[in-house]
């Protein structure tokens, strides 16, 4: 056990946590921020995304050490309300079904409108083929990935705790 | 779920307690109790079931089913609300008690929006009389110069308005009217039910804050990993905590026993720690020896083996009309073809874990579950604490399809947690996950048929052999095996006066229960393959063929449950031909393109597809679009029935493009997404859908989009490539130029 510090959408907590625990358990069990979701443990899912300094992460492969002083967002980060254009456009185009991979594909398109700010179907498959959905909303992501980045007046996304 | 389980709602309403539920699944006795209970169930008051109301006219209505992501959670309240005549963005729904005396909570079968259209109409509009009531009094005016809107109740020349909000504390003290005498609303008048209506849950699916099974958290909660046999049936025989305890966060490790009845939990050893990676390393360290069981040398090899004999011999008559093997064996052409199904996980993107705390004399559950009564009977039998002190939280969860109806899971988590006193999350890896699911059944199938000069059918023979999930569930002096087996390959559509169906299964060790349309996942294949193969057979084109041996109008009987809806083939039609139509059925294709259709009826929904493919010279197949036709009655919330036919179509075709279990030595072969791949974004076609406007009773939505996409995509690679897949899933070798 040691102690590590994490900044976690913009907050910094100091934790006692075994180094090589994943990023993933410190998130939703010491820090109670269950938003970051377990699906595979083996970063083949997608449900664990994260942002660590605006790179879309894999929380469930990464240390807490390896995470330790660097900036991390999640889903709860994203926004206070919901206002985050790709927030607003997955309600716009009703994608959720069970939600459970939703914060990891949100996560996910974030880090690919920041780098492709009008990504092409191709560049959206290639991005998102990460994650998984069971419930099958491929369709409303893409149309929602697209309907974010026309309502974005920036080229840039700029992401909460970022640095 | 089977259409059988299903009907366990009409079942409960008309059979006794011995009878029609006892057939349904492996809780003899609590769903006979369950029965009973339904058919006793006093008149609720909806004022303290369904609907409250603040002085300040707030409303709150509950919802008793099962969120898994099929929208239930807006589909139920907007048909409360429409008949209450309520606001509906004034509404806040919630989620029901456990509470089997009132609700009837089962989610499964595709069934919840069907089952509880009238009655939920019926509380809605037994709540709106009630307010009116309390005004009439109030006004001294009979209730037939009274109405509502949205909220109020209205009277008289000046329009004198009292609010539901004013009156609800009279009216919820008013007698309960007759459910099967209150008015309900004209649906052409309806302004809530038929309008694509945004879901309640997507706010909180979009920002992190829906709690799923696995989020919860209670004071005091400890966190629990199993480490369970390999093998089905197996236990520990001894094993060595040292290493486990010393992993820093572990509190204590406690085995459990296997609970047969009900659940069929495999037991194991549970590492109880303060999170949950301590309990996952706790769980890696601990030295077990195993003793594997009698179930350890099945494997997939040996099963083949078993259906290969099996396919050979008559099974188990489910049909017979005329003579089918003697119109075979006189016909002058023949066909013959024989379809592999394999094993298949649910691969619920949350796995499964339940949180539990046994107390002395009570017990409070939170459980990610289709079936909350069945978790809180579960609780009760390892407990022994009695059902009135069990409270069960239903919580969202991260899918269902059919694996979370089971209650191995739950009784896991009751029984760690008595042992150890506290509170207790047990949650599973991936790798428990895929390893310990009840799998959707391995299936092999034969079908022969005769066709006449004219290409009518003369003959059509179909033998199922399966691995059974009542035989694996029911003792064997009760167990009917063929029950969720056969489906709608027992009342097809096409007309054949020789029509015959027969059944058998090996016994077998593997765990299986209903996955995302259960019997029809397998016979939604096999027959829309099957016709398929006999349109090319005589050169006519699929949907033609198709619409020629289905005939004339008439009414399809379900004979396996008669109190299901009759197949009415020109609703079966009307899907066919909208899907064709809509997809531009019999345009030219590429080479190495083509298009497929299948149509199929389950649990009272009709639902045709085209599937169209493209396929590499190495035989790698794409699936290009699917284009949808879907008559599922009257429509309560029409983005959403688009919504469940693309989940339903991406599950199917997941499982056709990847899905294969395998065993070896007992144990299952797969254990994550590595080996175990379902589809992802590039692989998803397009897919359009079409809802035929129908004001039939709601039928359901959840599963019957599941069984047509198979057969369309493998109908489509036969158009493009002249090659017929057989066997899934699709192989890439199987389909090279």
């Amino acid at each position: 056990m040691a102690e590590v510090s994490l900044i976690v959408n913009g907050s910094k907590h100091v934790l006692d946590l075994q180094p090589g625990m994943p990023l993933l358990w410190a998130l939703r069990d010491s820090l109670n921020l269950t938003g970051t979701k377990y699906g595979c443990g083996v970063s083949l899912c997608g449900a664990c995304t994260v942002l660590i300094d605006g790179k879309p992460t894999r929380s469930c492969i990464t240390t807490v050490a390896d995470a330790a002083d660097k900036h991390i967002t999640t889903i709860e980060g994203l926004s206070k309300d919901n206002s985050h254009p790709l927030q607003q456009a997955w309600i716009a185009e009703e994608v959720p079904q069970c939600g459970y991979c939703q914060s990891g594909q949100i996560l996910a398109a974030a880090a690919l409108l920041s780098e492709h700010p009008k990504p092409s179907d191709a560049e959206i498959d290639e991005a998102m083929s990460g994650n998984i959905c069971r419930c099958g909303t491929y369709q409303r992501i893409r149309a929602a990935i697209h309907r974010a980045a026309a309502a974005s007046k920036t080229t840039r996304v700029v992401l909460d705790g970022g640095s | 779920m089977s259409s059988s389980a299903r009907l366990d709602r009409r079942a409960f309403l008309k059979s006794t307690a011995a009878g029609g539920a006892a057939l349904v699944v492996g809780f003899h006795f609590p769903l006979a109790a369950l029965a009973q209970q339904s058919q006793q169930r006093p008149p609720v008051n909806p004022f303290n079931a369904w609907v409250r109301i603040t002085p300040s006219g707030d409303v709150t209505l509950t919802m008793a089913k099962s969120e898994m992501g099929q929208g239930v959670m807006t589909a139920l309240p907007m048909i409360l609300a429409e008949e209450l005549d309520v606001e509906w963005s004034r509404v806040r729904i919630e989620q029901a008690r456990t509470d089997p005396q009132t609700y009837s909570h089962g989610t499964g079968g595709s069934g919840s929006v069907a089952g509880s259209y009238l009655p939920l109409r019926k509380a809605g509009a037994a709540a709106r009389a009630m307010l009116v009531t309390a005004a009439a009094q109030n006004w001294n005016v009979d209730v037939s110069a009274c109405r509502t809107e949205k909220g109020k109740v209205i009277h008289g020349p000046r329009n004198t308005v009292l609010t539901y909000g004013e009156l609800v504390e009279a009216a919820s003290k008013l007698p309960i009217p007759d459910l099967n005498k209150v008015t309900l609303k004209n649906p052409a008048d309806f302004t809530i039910i038929g309008k694509s209506t945004p879901r309640r849950d997507t706010p909180l699916k979009t920002n992190g804050a829906a709690i799923f099974g696995l989020d919860v958290r209670v004071p005091g909660m400890l966190y629990a990993v199993i480490a369970r046999c390999p093998t089905f049936g197996g236990r520990a025989k001894s094993f060595n905590a040292d290493k486990a305890r010393a992993v820093p966060g572990v509190k204590d490790v406690v085995q459990i026993d296997a609970i047969a009845a009900g659940a069929n939990s495999a037991g194991g050893v549970a590492v109880v720690a303060e999170n949950t990676w301590a309990a996952m390393q706790g769980r890696d360290a601990l030295q077990i020896e195993w003793d594997l069981g009698p179930h350890a040398s099945e494997s997939s090899e040996l099963l083949s083996q078993k259906f290969a004999e099996l396919i050979a011999k008559p099974g188990t008559v489910i049909r017979n009309d005329g003579d089918a093997e003697g119109a075979l064996a006189s016909a002058t052409t023949k066909f013959e073809a024989t379809y592999d199904l394999p094993l298949l996980a649910h691969a619920t993107m949350e796995p499964m874990n339940c949180t539990v705390d046994v107390r002395a004399d009570s017990a409070e559950a939170w459980v990610p579950t289709q079936g909350p009564d069945w978790a809180m009977f579960a609780i009760a039998q390892v407990t022994k604490v009695p059902r009135e002190k069990i409270n069960v939280h239903t919580t969202l969860m991260g899918g269902g399809f059919g694996r979370r109806y089971q209650a191995d899971f739950v009784v896991e988590a009751a029984q760690v947690s008595k042992a150890i006193g506290k509170p207790v999350q047990v949650v599973w890896t991936r790798e428990d996950d895929m390893q310990h699911d009840f799998y959707r059944q391995a299936t092999r199938q034969s079908l022969a048929a005769a066709l006449d000069d004219s290409g009518k059918l003369v003959a059509w023979r179909h033998r199922i052999v399966s691995t059974s999930i009542r035989a694996f569930w029911d003792p064997p002096d009760r167990a009917k095996p063929a029950q969720q087996e056969i489906g709608s390959a027992a009342f097809i559509p096409y007309n054949a006066p020789n029509y015959r169906v027969e059944y058998s299964n090996p016994p077998s060790g593997i765990p299986v229960a209903w996955w995302r349309s259960v019997e029809d996942s397998m016979s939604g294949f096999t027959v829309e393959s099957f016709v398929d193969e006999l349109a090319h057979a005589a050169k006519q084109d699929p949907v033609e063929f198709r619409l020629k041996l289905i005939g004339e109008q008439r009414k399809v009987p379900n004979v396996l449950w008669p109190e299901a809806h009759a197949l009415d083939t020109s609703r079966h039609v009307a899907v066919i031909k909208l899907a064709a139509q809509k997809s531009g059925w019999g345009s030219a294709m590429p080479a190495r393109r083509g298009r497929g259709i299948a149509a199929t009826y389950a649990f009272d929904t009709y639902v045709a597809q085209v599937a169209e493919v493209s396929v590499a010279g190495d035989g790698k197949v794409r699936v290009d679009r699917i284009v949808c036709a879907v008559d599922c009655g009257r429509v309560i919330n029409p983005d959403q029935v688009k919504a469940q036919m693309e989940s339903a179509i991406i599950y199917a075709l997941s499982a056709a493009l990847h899905g294969e279990i395998t065993i070896a030595n007992g144990a299952v072969q797969q254990s994550n997404f590595n080996d175990y791949e379902v589809l992802r974004m590039p692989e998803a076609p397009k897919i359009e859908v079409f809802i035929v406007p129908s004001e039939a009773d709601p039928s359901g939505m959840g599963e019957p989009g599941v069984p047509p996409t198979a057969p369309a995509v493998a109908n489509a690679l036969f158009a493009a490539t002249g090659k017929r897949v057989r066997r899934l899933p699709i192989r890439t070798a199987d389909l090279s130029a």
